[in-house]
């Protein structure tokens, strides 16, 4: 036998897959909708509200606008490279999704299907290990365009990626220190049963909060595509639908940062002040997918407000944020974390 | 042939043909992006092992921030095929003999091998996260610290060397 493989589970697992994929594309394209209804209301405008009722037909407009575009690809670019860089971009922007637990389990025909694509043994690592992937979509694209605007681009958000990882990471051992499991899901348990880790970890949230903006490129960190010095940066060559990736990779990337700053720190699928165990399970679950997104929307809208409030940071502003106050704060986080574990223990 | 035979082949298959393309490409970022892809066959290895630590830890050091540098200072020379300078003759044999020596050990290193002492694949728990850290921090805790130690005076020795070349230049 050369498949030896639960048949069901694969058709569950399948399932599972494409509607935490699709869903997660449908929520990106309407994050990009409320992005530009935030910024107007933020700026004292209506934004977008011509195609179809208030507008909502928005992101559709926009995707296919950017369908029938004419593509352009640059003479003495690498062919291969130059698409390699989007599809990059966008594949790491939705590995992440794999490992989250969205809810609790849901009965469906007798069988007990766990919300959450696998719960591997490494978990949180995972998603580091994705996220420190995720430059290398914006710098083969940057190489590939052969313009110095898109190199610098992509030099600017390697080095900065870099910069902030290793912030994120001390920020994220502090945690592991205090929930000693990597799983996300026992995580969520965890904070099911007790208080939510912000509680334990205000200073590491911060941290974390800090870094994701900065890996997701969102200002007041988007040095990668400062236009009125860069032009476009990374992106500066494409145009159409391989444009349209990179900016498309940019809010999946949002919403998966909310998804995992939601489970990390505020309980995950845990509805706050009541206890899950008193509903059906389907129901619970239902609920408590509801009470994730609603925090996922709630830091959404963060990214947006912060976007439209704070002007963009200098280059050097940028470095010395990440490596003289980020590291040694995350640093004493750890430090703190530890003493206070061995007095309690 | 099950499955896992089967995974392990096309892993092999995507290891070493990557590594030819690395050796034999032209041009620098090229050979940078199939050395990423050779760190990604060898983490299919360690998943097959069941060593997810081992595996997640290889992508994130090697995949995701030190192959970074790499094409970070690649990308900033400019490398390309046109500007590869051509290696003289006694340079491309000092090569040779070198290569040849470290395959010399590997093969005498395989050669010994005892076929009946191999890991057995999926069921193992030594490369798991829990195992690992049990025995690094209660039977290996001296050679740990130990090795923290070298990294640490290895960051200070690359911060003094990086700072020397500034102050020369005041």
């Amino acid at each position: 036998m050369l498949l030896a493989i639960d048949l069901g589970l694969v058709i569950e697992k399948l399932i599972l897959i494409v509607v935490v994929i699709s869903a997660s594309l449908v929520i990106a394209m309407y994050t990009t909708f409320a992005e530009r209804k935030v910024a107007a209301i933020l700026q004292d405008r209506r934004g977008p509200n011509r195609a179809g009722p208030f507008g909502l037909l928005q992101p559709l407009a926009d995707g296919l606008k950017l369908f029938f575009k004419e593509e352009i690809i640059p003479d003495f670019s690498n062919k291969f490279l130059f698409i390699l860089g989007p599809a990059l971009a966008m594949l790491t922007a939705m590995m992440t999704s794999a490992i989250i637990p969205w809810g609790d389990k849901v009965e469906l025909f007798g069988r007990e299907i766990s919300l959450q694509i696998t719960d591997v043994n490494v978990g949180i690592l995972y998603v580091f290990g994705v996220v420190s992937l995720g430059v290398y979509g914006i710098m083969i694209g940057s190489w590939a365009s052969n313009n110095k605007f898109s190199l610098m681009g992509g030099l600017r958000a390697a080095s900065q990626i870099i910069s902030y990882e290793l912030a994120m990471g001390i920020s994220i051992i502090a945690l592991l220190m205090v929930t000693g499991t990597l799983s996300l899901k026992e995580m969520v348990v965890q904070q099911q049963a007790g208080y939510w880790n912000i509680v334990k970890q205000p200073l590491g949230f911060l941290i974390f909060l800090i870094c994701a903006f900065a890996e997701c490129n969102r200002t007041p960190f988007d040095l990668p595509e400062a236009e009125n010095e860069l032009i476009g940066g990374y992106h500066t060559e494409y145009s159409s639908m391989k444009l349209g990736f990179f900016l498309f990779a940019e809010y999946i990337n949002m919403f998966v940062s909310s998804v995992i700053m939601a489970t990390l720190f505020f309980g995950g699928y845990d509805i706050p002040f009541f206890n899950e165990a008193t509903l059906s399970p389907n129901i619970a679950a239902i609920l408590g997918i509801v009470a994730l997104m609603a925090k996922v929307v709630f830091f959404i809208f963060l990214f947006m407000w912060v976007r439209w409030t704070i002007p963009r940071f200098r280059y050097d502003q940028l470095m010395h944020l990440g490596w003289r106050i980020l590291i040694p704060l995350a640093l004493f986080n750890m430090l703190a974390t530890g003493a206070s574990i061995l007095y309690f223990h | 042939m099950n499955l896992t035979t089967l995974v392990f082949i096309l892993l092999s298959v995507m290891a070493i043909g990557s590594a030819i393309m690395m050796i034999s490409s032209k041009s620098p970022v090229h050979s940078v992006l199939w050395l990423i892809v050779v760190f990604f066959a060898i983490s299919g290895h360690y998943i097959l092992l069941n060593a997810q630590f081992l595996a997640i830890v290889n992508i994130i050091v090697y995949a995701g921030a030190i192959m970074v540098l790499f094409l970070f200072v690649v990308m900033l020379m400019n490398l390309n095929a046109e500007t590869e300078p051509v290696k003289n003759y006694r340079l491309q044999l000092v090569g040779v003999i070198t290569g040849g020596a470290l395959l010399l050990v590997l093969v005498s290193a395989v050669m010994k091998i005892d076929v009946e002492q191999l890991v057995e694949m999926k069921v193992g728990d030594q490369g798991l996260i829990k195992v690992l850290g049990m025995n690094l921090f209660k039977n290996y805790v001296l050679p740990f610290e130990i090795s923290s130690v070298l990294f640490l005076s290895a960051m200070i020795g690359a911060v003094v060397i990086g700072k020397k070349g500034e102050t020369a230049n005041q």
